[in-house]
């Protein structure tokens, strides 16, 4: 059963598509994310969910039932604004109450019901506080309840968190998480931030210029992305360009500017979890190719050492010490200008004192992924 | 020390001008009205100290009578003054494309590039019974013969109301266009209808706004001249009239500085009982953040 | 009286009138029409060293300013007589004026017995003549050919027709044809209250018939020239004005006579240019003079032979209106005692308050 279905949903402003035949489906009680840099025609898309846009194609189903024809105030679909939108000039409990009395709720049964929801989110008797006196968290959390007391279909959060300061963001990630399990509502949730897409959602879809690039489980688009797009969104990643030198079954030898040769997977390839189909198409030799490789994929090993057939080696110099604790990170500068971003490894025997070293990047052939370069 | 001296300079340089405005061209002819308005004649030549001039005001029924005249036609103008500018406001602020904002800003300010007395002269031009209103309809047959529209309480209120619209709009323009549009599509997203919304959100919004249109409206009609004067019928009288008329024509100056004195406290009185029934104060009024 | 606020209006009109000190400076308070511009291109090619400034105002206006600076501001004004006496008695805002300095044998002698009689304070005199003319109606012969007198304008047959200016001419034109005189009860307020509150109700009684009250000039001929209003209360010049754009519309002294009064010229207290007033005063009684201020302000002047000497158009119009009987009639207004604008207000306010 799905909450919230769109099937070939398009919007065009003037000659601009902003949202462009885009399908999702998402299943009852899951937190879905759709995870896009700003423009890529996300917002719109949640704007016609709600209803605040009429789209120019395609229909959007609540439960079932196409809501096209369906205002704004009359679907079952609430939104958490991205600045919350909480009404100034109401207390707290006259904000969680508006929705109920549009309703036509009885005064008690009003009442009873904006207490239980305080209860809830642990804001239990902040019925009579003013918005301003409220934390940016508790502002949050009462910004949901508002939306959670009359029980939507579909929670819709236009990257709610953008306001907060780092250290709130990130607990307001977990919180967020526990009060969907709490409500077990389904979450659409709009974001550019690819780890609250990644920590909170059980699924994700990825948008850029107003497609879907993939949908999938966080884990899968960040071992499997099925375009060069989503392996540069998602997560970390460094980056050489070169042309295709030799195939050999999903093996791709590329060969770089400099005259180095790596060896990747071609993507779709090995892991078919992807989903969404590899747009990078047939790659032929001659053909312009990116090889993307996680940080945490690389081995930095002191000295240079020669090319192996088993693995691929580049060789540079340590460029500078990026400390972060656990997600510690050395750039390396290759012989041929490039930095490259490695994790750190505590006992990997490099320290501050390493800088300037001549050091020597490897990393298994199965740890990259290569797509066909777009253009 | 060096700063802190050139710094209090150039707060004594920037607030003498406002303190000498407000000192020499309002508190000492305000102090120089109430004094007069205490002044008692007796004899040519001859006052005396003392309240004699207001229980005449009290006394005589035509004055408060043109007074409370006064302020029912100014309360009236200010709420059709604000049913007229809300909509034009919410427009502006809400629904016109940004570059159309300024535009629509400007065309509204036309009518203050002309004079009062121009605006008043235009007015005449159409209501009279010779004039284009009559004539029109009269040409469209829909009456028989010529109607007079000019000289009635109807044409002042309308005048007044032409000429103080502006000032509604203004503040309120400014008020909702420091208004989140997610504040609206909240209030619809909720589940309220456009009254609702209207009702519950917008208006308690904007209600600062409107507040500040109201004093400023209220005042510049209580306290208007010659558009009452011009377009009044026979048997309208202006409160400002009857100060004039004290003043000039009567060469009663005690009695004009008295009804100065009443007028002003009049209208303190109204705003202040407006502020108590909105529940707002001047501070989030005026002074908003 | 209230010497702080004259001094806070004195100085301010000084400081406004401090830029024009170089060379001699005549500051005329007169009235729309009373110093046309080329009679002061005249008057300043004749006397270089004399600049001429006009502020124009009206009687109440006139007073009103002078007493707010005490007499100062000005150094010629132009009241009508009866704005004399009780002006100076309150307010002290002029000084006697020196007859000697002015050629009086052109004066016509009627009007100066006037000016003496009303405007002589403690054996001084105050003013000069110099304009006259009169209150009465203007009516469109065409339309209201039987309005003779005051009383007729309340008659139900000129329902909405009529105009009235809500001042004290209305109030002794009205007490006139009432058959009552209200400048024998000048001196006695009872009586003249008596007179006031018959004329309140009749004016409050006469207020259907009225379509607006007129408050200036422009808003009178603007009524009279559409056809808007049949007849109005008005002075002579502005009907003499309106005749030669519709000859229908007549200047008519009414049955008990036209209510005359006499501008004057008198000397503000603290003016500093007696002797530029007197020689202002001179100049425009000479005839070619006399000519352009009539047709500028469709008065006719003081002097021998004044009704002769205006334009040819207005000339026919006064000769229209007045016959020797009419000239004989006339009511020259006295001086206003102190108090009595106030009860004359209260009455006026009351008429303009009430509903018809």
């Amino acid at each position: 059963m799905f909450d919230l279905q769109c099937d070939n949903l398009t919007k065009m402003f003037g000659a601009f598509c902003a949202v462009n035949d885009v399908s999702l489906e998402v299943p009852s009680g899951s937190f879905f994310s759709i995870l896009g840099p700003s423009g890529c025609g996300k917002t719109t898309l949640m704007r016609m969910i709600a209803g605040f846009e009429t789209p120019s194609g395609g229909d959007i189903r609540i439960k079932g039932q196409s809501v096209l024809s369906i205002g704004p105030n009359k679907r079952n679909v609430k939104m958490v604004f991205q600045h919350l939108a909480l009404f100034p000039m109401m207390d707290v409990g006259e904000n969680i109450a508006y929705g109920l009395r549009c309703r036509g709720d009885s005064k008690s049964e009003i009442k009873t019901r904006v207490a239980a929801v305080l209860d809830r989110i642990g804001l239990a008797g902040y019925e009579g506080k003013r918005i301003s006196q409220l934390s940016g968290g508790q502002k949050q959390r009462v910004a949901i309840a508002r939306c959670m007391v009359l029980e939507p279909d579909v929670l819709l959060l236009d990257e709610p968190l953008g306001a907060l300061d780092l250290k709130l963001r990130e607990h307001m990630k977990i919180e967020l998480k526990q009060l969907q399990h709490q409500f077990n509502t389904t979450f659409l949730y709009i974001t550019h931030d690819q780890s609250e897409a990644l920590v909170m959602s059980d699924n994700v879809a990825v948008m850029n210029a107003g497609r879907f690039e993939q949908i999938g489980a966080p884990e899968d688009l960040y071992r499997a992305p099925s375009s060069a797009f989503v392996a540069g969104f998602v997560g970390d990643s460094n980056r050489w360009s070169g042309t295709v030198t030799a195939l050999d079954r999903d093996q791709v030898k590329v060969g770089l500017d400099g005259g180095a040769t790596l060896v990747a997977p071609l993507a779709g390839g090995s892991s078919g979890q992807g989903g969404g189909s590899s747009n990078t198409g047939r790659l032929s030799v001659g053909d312009t190719a990116s090889v993307f490789v996680r940080p945490e994929a690389l081995v930095v090993t002191p000295g240079l050492l020669p090319d192996a057939p088993d693995r691929n080696r580049l060789q540079g110099t340590i460029d500078s010490f990026l400390f972060n604790g656990a997600n510690s990170r050395v750039l390396v500068r290759t012989s041929r200008g490039e930095l490259i971003e490695v994790d750190h490894r505590l006992d990997g025997g490099l320290s501050r004192e390493s800088v300037g070293q001549d050091v020597t990047l490897e990393w298994p052939h199965a740890g990259g992924i290569c797509f066909k370069a777009e253009d | 020390m060096l700063r802190t001296d050139t710094g209090r300079l150039s707060l004594i340089l920037l607030f003498t001008p406002f303190a000498l405005w407000i000192l020499l061209l309002i508190v000492l002819p305000q102090i120089g009205i109430g004094y007069l308005s205490l002044q008692v004649k007796l004899a040519p030549r001859v006052y005396e100290f003392g309240l004699a001039n207001y229980f005449e005001f009290l006394n005589e029924p035509i004055y408060w009578n043109t007074l409370l005249r006064t302020a029912w036609i100014s309360v009236l103008v200010t709420v059709l003054a604000l049913l007229v500018g809300f909509p034009v406001a919410y427009y502006i602020a809400k629904i016109a494309r940004k570059r159309s904002r300024a535009a629509l800003f400007l065309l509204c300010l036309i009518p203050l590039w002309v004079s009062d007395l121009v605006r008043a002269f235009g007015w005449i031009l159409l209501l009279r019974e010779t004039g284009v209103f009559s004539s029109l309809l009269q040409g469209a047959g829909l009456i028989g013969e010529p109607v007079e529209l000019l000289y009635n309480d109807v044409t002042v209120v309308m005048g007044l109301v032409y000429t103080v619209v502006l000032f509604m709009i203004v503040p309120l323009v400014s008020t909702m266009d420091g208004m989140d549009n997610a504040l609206i599509e909240a209030g619809y997203n909720l589940g309220g209808s456009r009254f609702t919304v209207l009702r519950r959100i917008v208006i308690p919004y904007a209600m600062p706004g409107i507040v500040a249109g109201c004093i400023i409206v209220f005042m510049l009609c209580a306290g208007s001249y010659l558009t009452p004067v011009l377009l009044g019928g026979k048997n309208s009288m202006w409160f400002t009239e009857q100060i004039y008329q004290q003043f000039i024509t009567r060469y009663n100056w005690e009695a004009g500085a008295t009804f100065g004195c009443v007028l002003l406290a009049f209208t303190s009185l109204a705003v202040w009982l407006g502020l108590k029934l909105t529940g707002q104060n001047l501070a989030s009024t005026v002074a908003k953040d | 009286m209230n010497k702080f606020l004259n001094a806070i209006c004195a100085g301010a009109v000084a400081a406004l009138c401090a830029s024009s000190a170089n060379a001699e400076t005549l500051r005329l308070l007169t009235w729309g029409g009373y110093a046309p511009d080329e009679v002061i291109a005249l008057f300043e090619k004749k006397y270089p060293d004399i600049d001429v400034e006009v502020t124009f105002s009206n009687n109440e206006e006139m007073v009103a300013k002078l007493r707010a600076t005490g007499g100062a501001g000005f150094d010629l004004a132009q009241p009508s007589v009866s704005r004399i006496k009780a002006a100076q008695s309150e307010y002290g805002i002029y000084k006697p004026i020196d007859i000697s300095k002015i050629d009086a044998s052109v004066i016509e002698p009627v009007l100066m017995d006037s000016v003496k009689k009303y405007a002589t304070i403690d054996g001084e005199l105050y003013s000069f003549p110099h304009q006259w003319g009169t209150q009465g109606l203007i009516v469109d012969v065409s339309k209201a050919p039987d309005l003779k007198g005051w009383t007729d304008l309340c008659d139900p047959k000129y329902s909405g027709r009529v105009s009235m200016r809500l001042k004290r001419g209305v109030l002794l034109g009205m007490a006139f044809d009432m058959g009552m005189n209200p400048f024998d009860a000048y001196d006695d307020p009872a009586a003249y209250q008596a007179i006031l509150d018959k004329l309140e109700a009749k004016l409050i009684d006469c207020k259907k018939n009225v379509k607006a009250y007129w408050t200036g000039g422009d808003m009178l001929s603007n009524l009279m020239l559409s056809g808007e209003v049949v007849a109005s209360d008005a002075w002579d010049s502005t009907a003499f004005k309106l005749y030669s754009q519709n000859p229908n519309i007549r200047f008519v002294p009414t049955r008990t006579g036209a209510l005359a009064w006499i501008d004057t010229f008198t000397l503000p207290a603290k003016g500093k240019a007696d002797d530029a007033a007197y020689k202002w005063i001179n100049f425009v009684n000479q005839p070619e003079i006399v000519t352009m201020i009539s047709k500028s302000s469709g008065a006719i002047s003081a002097v021998k032979g004044g009704k002769e000497l205006m334009p040819d158009a207005a000339r026919e119009a006064v000769n229209l209106a007045f016959d020797d009987a009419a000239i004989a009639n006339l009511k020259v207004m006295p001086s206003v005692p102190a108090g009595l604008e106030d009860m004359e207000g209260k009455v006026l306010d009351r008429i303009k308050a009430a509903s018809d």
